[in-house]
Order: structure tokens, then C-alpha cells, then sequence
């Protein structure tokens, strides 16, 4: 329904045709070796090395950074990245690995960095080349991120970086990593800076990467501890203290509303014919007919049919108002969807998880490790990582104070 | 067929709801309707119909009620999605009128394919105010569902569970035959008619059961296509009173912020406390949900028909349950104050309350959601 027919512009048909075909002819297939629910939990080796192949092929084909200058390894055509995202979930392709690079690095980089850091770091960053990772939160930085304690201090034309940052997804593949560091003491906002830099060349040199394990079991973030790195002041972006502001530009991107489209492809849809996708809400009519309850099926009880249709309906509601933030005559204030769009996609895929469970019943206690777990214990496993999607840049609580100050304009909670 | 991407908004719809909202705001202050329509308090007050006759000319002669109503019949011939623009201005005021029951009538009219029925639309485009006679005592919504006889172009029986009965010029009855349902159009004012008005919670609107003895009526739609017509119509009615709620939300959303930017307790105003900052914020989610479906759901009627059930229930169910929680938190967070007859938020308040139940609440069309999605329960 929401692809298709258009007040579309010649342009934008004629890259989605593009698209179309080319995808049809060099989708990459189903991977040699399972890949997990997200990018984020990437840990072997050989399903990251496949996935870069996928993007890279993406990117030569100019599916990946539409929206960038030719300069940044980009296509230099505006508005078409969108286009390139709906294809590719279309085509149900397997996702790009390099999600904090396109959804995070890469619009920071393009609004903040020097031109010849520009030029060095975009091209590799939307190939998939350099693999990178953010380096945000602190031990005492999560919601009050701006309570960095990591320190840069200058010397000369470098920077010696000291700290300690946590749940830094990738950062055991990562070439690059965006970092915030305090530069001074004196002032808790605008003591901020912010840097990119190449972690994985000074690995055992002033850069320790370690594993942290999940709620799931699962890998995928990891702390990564800093002493004596060295880095060299080109890798700055924008000014000394003026990193908080660097990092909103960040922030919003991540939380989908930044100014650039993040290159996104499809899912897990490509790991086999019938797997489950357990962050949508359709999926839960299938479970409830397959799953036992009161001598019927549960897709039979009146009060889990009732409890199904709430999130198909949030679901449904969640794409159809994305569609209306496009549509200028229907917005009365610019922020107010984008703002929403994190908080609201990250507590229905919490809540998909948890009433699976109860549709599961007595099996819902079956994980991935048991061959007779519904849904191949997939549902169990959304649940737990949910907690991802609901705490990590900014909880869910952090997210309605942002809303309900900056669109409802009530007084701040700092 | 795909939906557009603007949910066939155009130019044209939003230059009617930007002069509609204008409109309102000049001649519509809660101030002015909490004056006209909550003067008695009183629990045993008489039952009243109030309303601005001379708005509602106003109004007809800017062409509101002509929008929807084909070309060939005289109108403008705009989408379904106008109708939901000018019912979400016209829920953001309150606005105590025959318009949503107008714009209701239009879109049954527009799925019958009479001459009578054509004339009919003629009519409302000419400012005719027109309600729906389409329930039983039982308060079902089901399309085949009436109290009324048809028999030799004559009605007996009463419609229940009519809206703004006391200000429509004419009657869309719903009435059972020997061969099927048919539908008609009545004249409430001949001695045949009795509106009994019933005894309402809103302030902003009347309700009536209407009692028809013998009385003449023009067949709309024959006997036998009454409810599949019904049928056909229903998602876009669902759309604009999901539209109506949007509105009355929003402006329990906007002026609960606003008093939570003022009301100060503990030296702090009191927006500043979570307990009241982040219910709102859900507030603001759920009003933007039931939006977006509304106007999907509108859209869906007037370009992707095969999706506009699915869309119409996700829609009412959707603002149901949203005008419950908007009107709730907007009394609870106006503390004391909020809980007297002297602050606006009952009116709104009300409002939501009734168009919560009113063509199915919440529970019925998740109900219906789910034999729709997931086939009957065994």
C-alpha cells in the first residue's frame, strides 16, 4: 500500500525502476551462515565479511548514499535514498552492516567534518568498507549524556584521549569510532568535543576493545577502554566545545529524524522460507493459530484476538503517521513526528515480544536453543533485545521529556 | 490500487480546512459555546437543542456541505478526506451543528444510485442539514439492523440513537421490508414524525429516537440494496467521526499543556513533573495515531476501496480509545478546577465520551478487526 502509484517525479520512477531491476539480478541470496536479528549483534567473522560484500555491491550499483555528494562517495541526487530503502525491502535483501556508519558516522561526518576528512572517510564508511561504532555512553553517561568523562587533552597539533566507554555495538569489527569527550571542566555543555577516530589500528595501542554478553546471551556491544590514544587533531569535528551540538546532530539521525536518509535495506527475510519476522505485529496472527490454548488455538480467545489487534492497529498507525510526516499540509509542527518516531517503533516491538509470549503459553519458556521452541525461540529472543531499542539512545523516559518540551513546550526536567 | 502519497490532500482540501479553521476560530471560541450550550447546570435542566442557526447558513453558503457531494449532483466533488479535514476543525471547537451528521448522510447518499437520491445530494449542496435514522433500540450498527417498517411508501416504527435529529431538514431512514432493507428520506417536521429527544451526556450535540406513524417517505435505495449501500458507506462515516475525536483530542491536548505551563505547585509549574509531562506525551502519540488512520482510512474510500474496512476499524478504534484517555487525563491534569462545570474541558470532555460509542467503540471494531484479519474464532 505504501509503495507504487505516485505523485511521483520522473526522476524518482526512473530510479525505482532502476532499482527494481537491478535488484532483481544481483540480490545476494540466502548467507552462508545464519545472521542474527540485527546488525548490532553481528559476531562471526564470516556473516560480517558476506554483508560488507552485499553493501559494497550496493553501494557500486548506487543503492547506498543516493543522497551524498559524488565528492563523499555518494550520487549527488536529493531525495532518493527513500526510494532505494523501499526497493531493497521490497526485494527483501539482507540488512546493511554498517549501520552506525550510514545512520550515525556518516550524516555527522558530512554536516561537521573538514573537506579532506570528508573525502577520506565517506566513500569507505558507505561501501562498508570501514566498519564503525559510536563511542557515547559512559559508566555515568547514559541519560545524562552529557556527563563525559572521558578526557582529550591537546598536545601540539594531537589529542591524548583517556576513559572508558560501554555498549558500544560493533566496536569488535570497527575501523572508526565517533566519540564525545570532555575537553573541559569547566562547563558541563560546552566542555564537550567531538572526534572521530581509527580504533582498530591502535588496538593494544591505547585502545582495549572487550566483549559485554547481553540479557539474550548474545554479543554484539562490547566496552571499549582508552589510554594515552593518541589522535591527531584533524579528526576533530567542528569546534573545541562545541561537541554536544555535534552530537545532536548525531542523536537525531540515530532516532530517525535527521536531515539525511539512512541507506536501510530489508531484514532477516532472506535466512529462510519461512522465518519469522518477531518485530512485526502480523506475525502474531500466525503464532496464535499455531499455538494451543483451552483445547482450540489462541488465534480463538477473545481476549488475545483483542490484544493482537492493538498492536496491529499501534503498527499500522506508526507507518501511516511516517507517511503523513511527509505530507506538509498535515504536520502542524515539523519536530512532532520525527521526535516520536524512535520511542514509539521501539515500545511496539517490546510489546510484540511480550504478548508473543503469552500467545506461546507453556512453550514460550522453549529458547533458541531448543528445536522444539516456537517460532524457532525467535519470539523469547525479540522480547529480551527490545530493551535495546526502548534504552539505548535515550530510554524511552528521556524521549518523552525531549517531547514533551520541545513540541508540547513544557518546562525542562534539568 | 495504491494510495497517494499525501492521502489525496491537496491543494484544494487544504484550502477549505485552513478556511474552516479560520472560520472557527473567529466565530467559535470555547468561551461563546460553553456560554450557548452549558447556561444551566442544572441536573434536571429541560432537554434542549442549541445551536447557531446563522453559523450553520454561514456555512452552507461557503460550501461546506456541497464539498462531498458529486458534480453531477450539484457539489464540488471532493475526496472523503475533505469531509474528514472539515470534522477534525469542527471536533477542535466542539461545534455543536448538523455538519458531521450532514457530511454522514452525504456519504450514504453517494453510494445510492437513484434519482431520488441525486436530488437528495442537489439538496444538501444547497444547504439541506441531514441525519441518519439508521439504528435500532438495541443501539446495534449492524447494516441490516432497524425498528422501522416500510410498507407502500409509508413508515412506521422508531429510528433510535439519532444524531442531531432536532437540527436536520431531512431524515435518511433505514427501514425493513418484505424483500430487504431500503432506505428513505423523510421530512421530520410532518405530524406523521415525532422527534423525542432523548436526554445526553454532550452538551454539544442533540439525540433523539424518532417515531414514525404512517408516514410518507421517498425511496432513496430499494428494498434488498438498503444494507449493502449502509455497508458501503460505513468506512468513511467511521473516518469522520474518528476525524471529529482527532480534533476534540488535540485541543484537550494542547490546552492541558498549556495549563501545565501555568498551574504552579510546589514552586514548580507543573508540566515540569514527569506524573504529568509524559501522559501527555502518550496523549500527543495517540492523537497522532488516530489521525494518520483517519485520513488513511479516508483515502483508502476514495482511491484503495478494498482497504477501506481495514483502515475505518483500525481508525474508530484507534480514536475510541484515544478520546477516552485525551478527555481523562485533560480533567485529572486540570486538578480541581478541571473537575467544576465552570472550565471548558467538560465540553470537550462529553464530546469525546459520546462519539467514543457512537457506529461501534473500541472493543466492537477490534473485534470485527480481528474477524477481518484473522478469520472468525472457532
Amino acid at each position: 500500500m505504501a509503495e507504487g502509484k505516485r505523485v511521483e517525479t520522473a526522476e524518482q520512477a526512473e530510479f525505482r525502476q532502476y532499482c527494481r531491476a537491478w535488484l532483481q539480478d544481483n540480490h545476494p541470496g540466502t548467507p552462508p551462515v545464519p545472521i542474527p536479528q540485527s546488525a548490532l549483534e553481528l559476531k562471526e567473522p564470516e556473516a560480517m565479511a558476506w554483508l560488507q560484500d552485499w553493501q559494497k555491491s550496493a553501494w557500486e550499483a548506487g543503492l547506498v548514499g543516493t543522497d551524498y555528494s559524488t565528492d563523499y562517495g555518494g550520487s549527488g541526487r536529493d531525495g532518493l535514498q527513500l526510494i532505494a530503502n523501499q526497493e531493497m525491502q521490497r526485494a527483501k535483501t539482507p540488512y546493511l552492516p554498517n549501520i552506525v556508519g550510514m545512520g550515525m558516522a556518516g550524516p555527522t561526518i558530512n554536516f561537521h567534518a573538514r573537506e579532506d576528512v570528508k573525502r577520506e572517510l565517506l566513500p569507505p564508511l558507505l561501501s562498508g568498507e570501514h566498519i564503525w561504532c559510536q563511542g557515547f555512553s559512559e559508566p555515568g553517561a547514559g541519560s545524562d549524556l552529557a556527563n563525559q568523562q572521558t578526557f582529550a587533552e591537546r598536545d601540539g597539533d594531537s589529542w591524548v584521549i583517556n576513559g572508558h566507554k560501554v555498549w558500544t555495538s560493533l566496536a569488535h569489527f570497527a575501523e572508526w569510532m565517533i566519540l564525545l569527550c570532555r575537553t573541559s571542566k569547566e562547563d558541563k555543555y560546552n566542555g564537550l568535543t567531538y572526534f572521530v577516530v581509527p580504533i582498530r589500528e591502535a588496538l593494544g595501542k591505547g585502545v582495549t576493545v572487550r566483549p559485554l554478553i547481553k540479557i539474550t546471551g548474545g554479543t554484539g556491544f562490547n566496552e571499549v577502554l582508552f589510554e594515552n590514544f593518541i589522535v591527531d587533531d584533524r579528526y576533530r569535528l567542528d569546534a573545541v566545545g562545541a561537541g554536544w551540538k555535534v552530537a545532536m546532530t548525531t542523536l537525531a539521525h540515530e532516532r530517525g529524524a535527521g536531515a539525511l536518509t539512512t541507506p536501510a535495506a530489508g531484514g532477516m527475510a532472506v535466512q529462510e522460507e519461512n522465518a519469522v519476522n518477531p518485530s512485526n505485529a502480523y506475525g502474531l496472527i500466525d503464532l496464535a493459530k499455531q499455538s494451543p490454548r483451552n483445547g482450540k488455538t489462541a488465534a480463538d480467545d477473545a481476549v488475545l484476538r483483542d490484544e493482537i489487534m492493538k498492536l496491529v492497529i499501534r503498527q499500522e498507525g506508526l507507518k501511516q503517521t511516517q507517511r503523513r510526516g511527509r505530507v506538509a499540509a498535515l504536520v502542524e509542527d515539523g519536530t512532532r513526528i520525527p521526535l516520536q518516531n524512535k520511542l514509539v517503533s521501539s515500545e511496539i516491538g517490546q510489546d510484540i515480544g511480550a504478548l508473543a509470549y503469552q500467545i506461546e503459553g507453556a512453550a514460550s519458556s522453549l529458547y533458541v536453543n531448543d528445536p522444539h521452541a516456537p517460532a524457532g525461540g525467535q519470539y523469547p529472543m525479540a522480547y529480551m533485545n527490545s530493551f535495546g531499542g526502548t534504552i539505548a539512545a535515550g530510554t524511552s523516559e528521556v524521549q518523552r521529556n525531549i517531547l514533551g518540551e520541545r513540541v508540547l513546550g513544557l518546562p525542562k526536567s534539568k | 490500487m495504491p494510495q497517494s502519497n499525501n492521502f489525496g490532500f491537496g491543494d484544494d482540501e487544504a484550502m477549505l480546512r485552513d478556511a474552516a479553521r479560520k472560520f472557527f476560530q473567529a466565530n467559535c471560541p470555547p468561551d461563546r459555546l460553553h456560554a450557548q450550550v452549558a447556561h444551566d447546570y442544572s441536573i434536571d435542566r429541560p432537554i434542549e437543542c442549541i445551536w447557531d442557526q446563522a453559523l450553520w447558513r454561514q456555512i452552507t453558503e461557503l460550501g461546506w456541505t456541497a464539498a462531498c457531494v458529486p458534480e453531477a449532483a450539484g457539489g464540488i466533488g471532493m475526496p472523503v478526506v475533505a469531509a474528514v479535514a472539515l470534522a477534525e476543525e469542527a471536533g477542535k471547537v466542539a461545534f455543536p451543528s448538523p455538519l458531521i451528521a450532514t457530511l454522514c448522510s452525504t456519504m450514504v447518499l453517494r453510494e445510492c444510485s437513484s434519482d431520488a437520491a441525486t436530488t437528495a445530494l442537489g439538496a444538501v449542496a444547497g444547504g439541506q442539514a441531514l441525519s441518519l435514522a439508521m439504528t435500532n433500540r438495541a443501539g446495534s450498527w449492524d447494516a441490516d439492523a432497524t425498528d422501522v417498517d416500510a410498507t407502500g411508501g409509508t413508515l412506521n416504527g422508531t429510528a433510535y440513537f439519532v444524531q442531531d435529529a432536532g437540527k436536520a431538514d431531512r431524515l435518511l431512514v433505514k427501514a425493513r421490508t418484505a424483500n430487504g432493507v431500503g432506505l428513505y428520506l423523510v421530512d421530520p417536521s410532518i405530524e406523521q414524525v415525532t422527534i423525542v429527544p432523548d436526554g445526553i451526556v454532550d452538551l454539544t450535540r442533540d439525540q433523539a429516537h424518532v417515531q414514525f406513524a404512517h408516514a410518507p417517505a421517498i425511496e432513496l435505495a430499494a428494498p434488498g440494496t438498503g444494507a449493502a449501500i449502509v455497508e458501503r458507506a460505513m468506512p468513511a462515516i467511521l473516518a469522520i467521526v474518528s476525524a471529529d475525536m482527532v480534533g476534540a483530542g488535540e485541543w484537550l491536548l494542547q490546552t492541558t499543556a498549556e495549563y501545565a505551563k501555568t498551574r504552579t505547585q510546589f514552586d514548580r509549574t507543573i508540566g515540569f513533573f514527569q506524573a504529568v509531562k509524559h501522559p501527555l506525551v502518550n496523549v500527543m502519540i495517540d492523537v497522532d495515531r488516530a489521525k494518520s488512520l483517519a485520513y488513511a482510512a479516508a483515502c483508502a474510500v476514495d482511491e484503495e476501496p478494498d482497504n477501506a474496512w481495514m483502515l475505518a476499524r483500525m481508525a474508530k478504534a484507534a480514536a475510541s480509545d484515544m478520546a477516552a484517555f485525551s478527555a481523562n487525563r485533560a480533567v485529572q491534569f486540570h486538578g480541581g478546577i478541571g473537575f467544576t462545570w465552570e472550565c471548558y474541558v467538560h465540553l470537550f470532555f462529553k464530546r469525546q465520551m459520546h462519539n467514543q460509542t457512537l457506529y461501534g467503540d473500541a472493543v466492537y471494531h477490534r473485534a470485527k478487526l480481528a474477524d477481518l484479519l484473522m478469520g472468525a474464532a472457532a
